[in-house]
């Protein structure tokens, strides 16, 4: 499609949801809960473009931004043993922990290695039998599987020295856990497009169903976030709530069978923490027993002495992942926590909340909105 | 972090496919999509190919993924556009 052509459709679209909103008598709330549809939103400024009475709010999409301190201290004091080293993606060097991040522990000298798949930990195993390899599994339902596959593949080839550290995430349960919080008020959801490719899109069904709110599964097009708005906005003026796919040429309602297998084959569900949130009842996945010879919280406990107590902080990035305050209503947020120097995860990560209004917002949006 | 990439899978021996990511070839697994054949497009995350896909789909994700990575802005906002007309 053309650029002209793109626009007109974007500007019929934008009219259409006008149209139809107009006819819910009140002002509607939607949610994404992927990081790259915030960005995405973001960048094609979708927010500025939409009518006042709708109105977008960014969730707990980003896993880099919801995966607590504690993890990251536990990642910090396994990189300070002098057996071990660290393999990770790229995005969690900067986070900062309590006292401070893997990227200060590798100018100290930690052994931290920047991976691009879970799978590039292995010849790293094998090329120091004497270390301990920990990859650390953060993510939602699209990379479990990959750590998953890994720890098969390190099964097979009779690796004994890779492990996980753990902290995957499941993306319906923390939905549940917003739709049950009285200081959250959704009318419905931009469901995650690639996090579904996983799933499949009948696992938002009960949720939807039993909150009554609509959630709509959608690229990372402008048009497709777009039209992914209108349907949600329909959906609420029927009175409906069901489960649509805008992006059925990527997500199947099935999503991918054998990487659901694979992840739960190595991984089962478990009560855990998310930044701001607390501990959401089955949101996060660990290893299964048969695998515990995988896990390094197993295989070598952190002595309680290695880990810094809990520190107050200005950051209001717990709220911000629950949509209660948008960046500038945070004391830090463009003064004392900018890109470059970042206070909390949500301003650290490319899919940050905090990182997209300071990228694509900064002094074009209403205080609040 | 769940953003996947497309890629065009040239070869696959093995459960390992050799694909092409915006004209860089690299080795991806082929062990979470074992339907995948060579000519497909499919979604790479994280080192595995994930989904076979459109090959439409991949240009407007290829922009996206390079300015999360810090590449500049390529696209007006829709708003800009139409103010441009």
């Amino acid at each position: 499609m053309n650029k002209n052509a793109e626009r007109e459709l974007a500007q019929k679209l934008v009219t259409e949801i006008k149209t139809m909103a107009d006819k819910a008598g009140r002002k509607l709330r939607f949610m994404e809960v992927c990081g790259t549809h915030t960005v995405s939103i973001f960048r094609a400024g979708i927010r500025q473009l939409l009518p006042d009475n709708v109105e977008l709010v960014s969730g707990p999409g980003c896993p880099v931004c919801v995966t607590p301190d504690d993890y990251m201290d536990k990642a910090i004091a396994y990189a300070q043993h002098p057996d071990v080293i660290i393999t990770t993606f790229g995005d969690m060097l900067k986070v900062p922990g309590t006292k401070s991040s893997l990227g200060e522990a590798k100018t100290n000298g930690a052994d931290i290695r920047i991976v691009y798949s879970p799978l590039d930990s292995i010849p790293i195993a094998k090329e120091n039998p004497d270390k301990k390899v920990v990859f650390l599994a953060v993510g939602f339902e699209t990379t479990a599987p990959t750590a998953a596959a890994t720890v098969l593949a390190a099964e097979q080839q009779g690796v004994k020295n890779l492990f996980m550290l753990s902290a995957q995430k499941l993306v319906p349960p923390v939905m549940e856990a917003l739709l049950s919080d009285a200081q959250v008020r959704v009318d419905g959801f931009i469901l995650p497009g690639h996090v579904s490719v996983v799933t499949g899109t009948g696992i938002y069904e009960p949720i939807v169903a039993k909150y009554h709110v609509p959630g709509v599964v959608t690229g990372f097009e402008p048009l497709q976030i777009l039209r992914a708005l209108y349907r949600l906005v329909k959906q609420v003026v029927n009175g409906e709530a069901k489960v649509e796919n805008e992006y059925e040429a990527v997500v199947r309602p099935e999503g991918n069978p054998v990487s659901q297998r694979i992840t739960d084959t190595v991984y089962e569900p478990v009560d855990t923490g998310w930044r701001g949130m607390g501990v959401v009842p089955r949101s996060g996945l660990k290893m299964r027993e048969a695998y515990k010879s995988y896990d390094i919280e197993a295989v070598m406990p952190l002595a309680v002495a290695e880990l810094p107590a809990p520190k107050k902080t200005a950051c209001r990035c717990g709220e911000v992942l629950r949509g209660i305050v948008t960046p500038p209503q945070c004391p830090l947020f463009a003064k004392a926590c900018v890109p470059t120097h970042a206070i909390g995860p949500c301003m650290v990560s490319v899919e940050g909340v905090c990182a997209a209004w300071y990228k694509y917002g900064q002094g074009r949006f209403e205080y609040g909105k | 972090m769940c953003l996947a990439v497309p890629a065009k899978v040239l070869e696959i021996e093995n459960a390992i496919g050799k694909v092409e990511i915006s004209g860089v070839s690299r080795e991806v697994s082929m062990m979470l999509l074992p339907e995948a054949k060579v000519g497909d497009f499919v979604l790479v995350h994280a080192g595995f190919a994930m989904q076979i896909v459109d090959e439409k789909d991949a240009e407007e994700t290829n922009a996206l993924l390079a300015e999360m990575k810090g590449a500049p802005r390529t696209v007006d906002t829709i708003e800009e556009s139409v103010a441009h007309e």
